[in-house]
């Protein structure tokens, strides 16, 4: 199915969150995650379905002033 | 000592962590400054990278309390999210909450900055809010649950320090025990002592440090204003005057003649 990760489209297999994490190798220590603008906290990627059309940003730790 | 949210800290600098030369500049920079405060932030992750992994081993070998931003965001959704997202990954309910309205001078938007800053106070956030310095705003602020504000003296990273000092003067003594913290436009170490010596009870700056020649002794430089601007405001300055006064006693004079 096709997703939009971080802003770009993809095509990718996986039907949870935290499938598609592992999918894509992120490191899942230092992550937060929302689908289609809202939180998905960590303990509960495993249970987030994925559908087409999704919108999934993943965001780490960054500088900021 | 300043308290926030009933966490006291002894430095009443806090300091950003974006734009340094390098990893090692910004940590020698946070420790030449004595902040017990930074500023992070959270962007999207590459694969595979682990970039965010690193940065946030930096920040924790520096043993300090992070201020999580809302940087970037331009909606009370957009922060709100990002900031539920910002609690979870840095473990912590204080956020720096910006909602930026205006694209050249990165002001506010007020309005939506009040609706963000209520929507996350009765989710349990302890919310910093980057503000003008209009006192109604801040009242509104007060109102939606916020424990501190944080008015600008000056746009983002424009360095021009307080350009309209009565307003801070006067926000100062509208809100007596309310600890406020001068956000964004410090340019020089005399900036901030300036806001200090006003009685804001601390500063908030990335800019002027990050990019200064060199950011480790401008971060002391700036730990020092701060601390003389403090010291100054609570010796209670003279006010100015216009005419005169002579400082030597004129009782006792010789007479030459």
């Amino acid at each position: 199915m096709k997703l939009t990760i971080n802003g770009q489209e993809q095509e990718v297999s996986s039907e949870t969150l935290a499938a598609l994490l592992d999918e894509l190798a992120y490191d899942h220590e230092f992550l937060a995650t929302a689908r289609n603008s809202d939180l998905v906290a960590a303990e509960d990627r495993a249970d987030c379905p994925l559908a087409e059309g999704d919108r999934i940003e993943i965001l780490s730790p960054m500088q900021g002033g | 000592m300043v308290e926030f949210y009933g966490e006291k800290v002894s430095s009443r600098f806090l300091l950003g962590t974006a734009q340094y030369p390098s990893p090692k500049v910004l940590a020698d920079a946070v420790r030449g400054s004595g902040a017990e405060i930074l500023t992070v932030s959270l962007r999207r992750e590459t694969a595979g990278n682990g970039a965010g992994g690193k940065f946030w081993e930096l920040i924790r070998e520096l043993n300090v309390r992070v201020l999580p931003n809302t940087a970037g965001c331009h909606s009370a959704k957009e922060a709100v999210t990002t900031a539920k997202m910002a609690r979870e990954l840095f473990g912590t309910d204080w956020i720096k909450l910006e909602v930026i309205g205006h694209h050249d001078s990165l002001q506010p938007d007020v309005f939506a900055l009040v609706e963000a800053a209520r929507i996350l106070t009765e989710d349990g956030f302890k919310v910093f809010p980057y503000t003008t310095e209009d006192i109604i705003v801040g009242e509104k602020l007060l109102e939606a649950g916020c424990q501190v504000l944080m008015p600008w003296c000056a746009p983002i990273g424009s360095a021009r320090g307080p350009v309209n000092p009565d307003a801070l003067r006067a926000y100062r003594a509208h809100f007596p025990g309310i600890p406020l913290v001068v956000d964004a436009g410090l340019g020089r170490p005399s900036h901030a002592a300036q806001v200090l010596e006003l009685g804001f009870d601390a500063v908030l700056l990335n800019t002027a440090v990050a990019k200064a020649g060199n950011p480790v002794v401008m971060a002391e430089a700036f730990a020092r204003a701060i601390e003389a601007g403090r010291l100054a405001y609570e010796a209670q300055p003279l006010e100015p005057r216009d005419m005169a006064v002579p400082s030597t006693p004129v009782i006792g004079m010789a007479v030459f003649e």
